[in-house]
């Protein structure tokens, strides 16, 4: 393989790994900004995941090509249903945020299995029929250099996930709700002081961050695996959260960071083809994601410092 | 002073009601096993079986799956009613499972417990030399004692024919290898898939990747992405959920280009549903390991009372351990002709498959 075949192959792919990634690292920056730690994004794009592939496969004759795309409005809604859940035990019974966020990850894996057990009655669901399409952009995937690189076999998600990274800095730096969010999440006192509504905002946002954590699991269950059991999601929730960490709450961060764990995790995969790098042990290879990770946050970064009042509960009146 | 005091009579405590509170499990278990047999006292002298499965649980369209098969056609052969004193089977949420089920199957008196996967080989072998009176298996280990039977398959003689398959098939002489963690079992796939290419066709090229896991369906998507997009045609994979992600690539290629010549080799049990787009079908046969067949022949001897106590027992081809699956007309039947052709000579012991690739023995 040649430089660019290499290129040609690797961005795709990273964009294509990124797509769930940046759409919970999304949702972790709406919950961590209003200060409410959200662990859960894991637990969250399990549900997602699994009410994907669900109603995928219940709705596929009803709306045809169209499933996955609707499949994806029906896992936003549910995940953020159930991130009420957490919502409550954290804001308004003040609850260990994190502790609460370790439960709703063991209970949406737990209740997604249960309920595959009961509809399918065995460990997987089956398989869907039709998967959220990749296809070359008209055009654009033309462009020489540009076009392979960016514009052909591109997923939908894709595109709506760089969409809704912009849509999320555009909301949360640019608008009033944005200001009163990132408010409470610095000093909620002071933005009680101003008449905004604590509890309603982080109410609001650990809404929000459940909704885009559901559509990166629904995502990610459509366009990897096809179908739903115990192994479908399993760290991604932890990685999209390391991806907000390393983007420093920011949404165009976030974003960079999970193109970029796709890119680490790509190279790891194409590695062996590539003349040097084929000489290292695969054992090595494969560490690379984490290794590139670790030293990326460690050293070029710089400090990672979260939204100030992030993980403490608001108490009126307290100092 | 004082603090510490209490702290240390709290961990006293603690430790004495975990000590008591497993008693107090034990008996309760002791006695529903009790009612269950004064109920079924009939069955008392027949020879009940029972296993407990991985992590997967019983309908993980794998071993275990295969596994549980055997029990019940075993079970119904025989016939005998699930439950204590027929045929049963405990499900293992996570490692820590395992001593505790094999304990609690051991205790409910079953003849023959399966310890189904090599994860279980140390709890096994710990259960085996204290439950002396029971009878032991494990499938995919080796465990030294007088009462446990070790089960083994020749997975390279099945992959042999996969490499077969694959060499008579391929178009673009270029076919592919996916493997999970890179450990002795999955060695044994590779090794059968290249020799059984290079005994068709020695100029094919066999793209070898280990992705190092099993449960990463995205960096099996990937790792076919590069395959496929370097001209391989075929992939067979022996990388469980990770191979989920071989498939999805293949049928997303299958689903943009019908014309796409991609196919996958499944592995362990028959993943023609797992190949499905539309109405056509990307799998090209799989590679069968019949743990339902060793399961049932132990289970027939001890049965028999002939149980191979401290043996290691391999299934290969001539065994019917290990085989190919239907293609349902995806593989021509003069194709299919040669790799039965193949299948014999190995059967018949005329070509011997190497267990391990080059330079990857066990030490």
């Amino acid at each position: 393989m040649g430089f660019l075949d290499i290129l040609y192959f690797m961005v795709p792919v990273s964009i294509a790994y990124a797509a769930p990634l940046i759409f919970t690292a999304l949702g972790g920056v709406f919950s961590e900004r209003s200060g409410v730690v959200n662990i859960a994004l894991e637990g969250l794009m399990v549900m997602g995941a699994f009410i994907g592939i669900l109603f995928n496969l219940f709705f596929f004759d009803t709306f045809g090509s169209w499933t996955p795309w609707i499949a994806l409005i029906a896992a936003m809604i549910v995940s953020g249903i159930f991130a009420i859940l957490h919502a409550v035990a954290s804001i308004s019974f003040r609850a260990d945020q994190v502790v609460s966020g370790v439960a709703i990850n063991m209970l949406g894996l737990a209740i997604a299995l249960f309920l595959t057990k009961m509809i399918f009655e065995k460990g997987q669901t089956d398989f869907i029929k039709k998967a959220i399409p990749n296809f070359d952009m008209p055009f654009l995937s033309d462009i020489p250099v540009i076009g392979p690189l960016f514009f052909k076999g591109i997923y939908g998600s894709s595109i709506l996930a760089v969409v809704a990274a912009i849509i999320t800095w555009y909301v949360i730096y640019k608008t009033p709700f944005g200001l009163r969010l990132r408010a409470v999440g610095e000093h909620p006192m002071a933005a009680d002081t101003m008449g905004v509504n604590v509890n309603k905002i982080r109410y609001i946002a650990v809404i929000i961050s459940g909704a885009l954590a559901g559509i990166g699991g629904a995502i990610y269950s459509q366009t990897m695996t096809r179908d739903f059991g115990h192994a479908t999601i399993n760290g991604q929730g932890f990685m999209a959260l390391a991806a907000m960490i390393f983007g420093k709450w920011h949404p165009i961060g976030a974003m960079g960071a999970a193109i970029f764990f796709g890119f680490a995790q790509a190279l790891a995969v194409v590695g062996p083809s590539i003349p040097l790098i084929k000489e290292i042990p695969t054992g090595y290879l494969h560490a690379l994601p984490y290794v590139v990770t670790i030293l990326a946050l460690a050293g070029f970064i710089g400090k990672a410092t979260g939204p100030k009042a992030n993980g403490k509960p608001y108490i009126k009146g307290s100092r | 002073m004082a603090k510490r005091k209490f702290g240390l009579a709290l961990s006293v405590l603690l430790a004495a009601g975990t000590l008591l509170g497993a008693c107090g499990s034990d008996n309760g278990e002791e006695a529903t096993n009790e009612g269950n047999n004064s109920g079924g006292g009939e069955s008392a002298s027949e020879y009940s079986v029972a296993m407990v499965t991985d992590v997967g649980g019983v309908d993980d369209k794998s071993f275990n799956q295969a596994a549980w098969k055997g029990i019940q056609e075993f079970g119904e052969d025989n016939g005998l009613e699930k439950g204590d004193g027929g045929f049963d089977y405990l499900q293992s949420a996570g490692e820590e499972d395992y001593i505790p089920n094999l304990n609690a199957l051991a205790r409910r008196d079953f003849n023959l417990v399966f310890g189904v996967g090599f994860m279980m080989q140390d709890a096994l072998d710990e259960i085996a030399s204290q439950q002396k009176d029971t009878e032991f298996a494990i499938i995919d280990a080796v465990v030294e004692q007088p009462n446990t039977v070790s089960l083994l398959f020749k997975e390279h003689e099945g992959s042999y024919l996969a490499g077969v398959a694959a060499a008579l098939m391929t178009e673009s002489k270029k076919v592919g290898f996916v493997g999970g963690m890179e450990n002795e079992v999955i060695h044994r796939f590779e090794s059968g898939f290249v020799q059984g290419v290079e005994a068709v066709d020695p100029s094919i090229e066999v793209d070898i990747q280990y992705t190092g896991a099993f449960d990463k369906a995205e960096l099996g998507k990937t790792t076919a992405n590069r395959m496929y997009s370097s001209g391989v045609d075929i992939i067979f994979h022996a990388a469980g959920g990770t191979g989920n992600g071989v498939f999805s690539e293949a049928k997303e290629r299958k689903s943009n280009d019908p014309d796409a010549n991609v196919w996958v080799i499944g592995v362990d049990s028959d993943q023609y549903d797992e190949g499905a787009v539309g109405d056509v079908n990307v799998t090209l046969t799989s590679m069968l390991k019949r743990v339902d067949v060793a399961v049932k022949d132990i289970s027939e001897k001890g049965m028999n009372g002939e149980f191979p106590g401290g043996e290691v027992i391999t299934y290969g081809i001539s065994e019917d351990g290990v085989a190919l699956a239907d293609s349902r007309g995806n593989i021509p039947e003069d194709i299919m002709a040669q790799i039965d052709e193949y299948q014999e000579k190995i059967a018949s012991g005329e070509i011997e498959v190497k267990e391990y690739p080059e330079g990857k023995e066990p030490k």
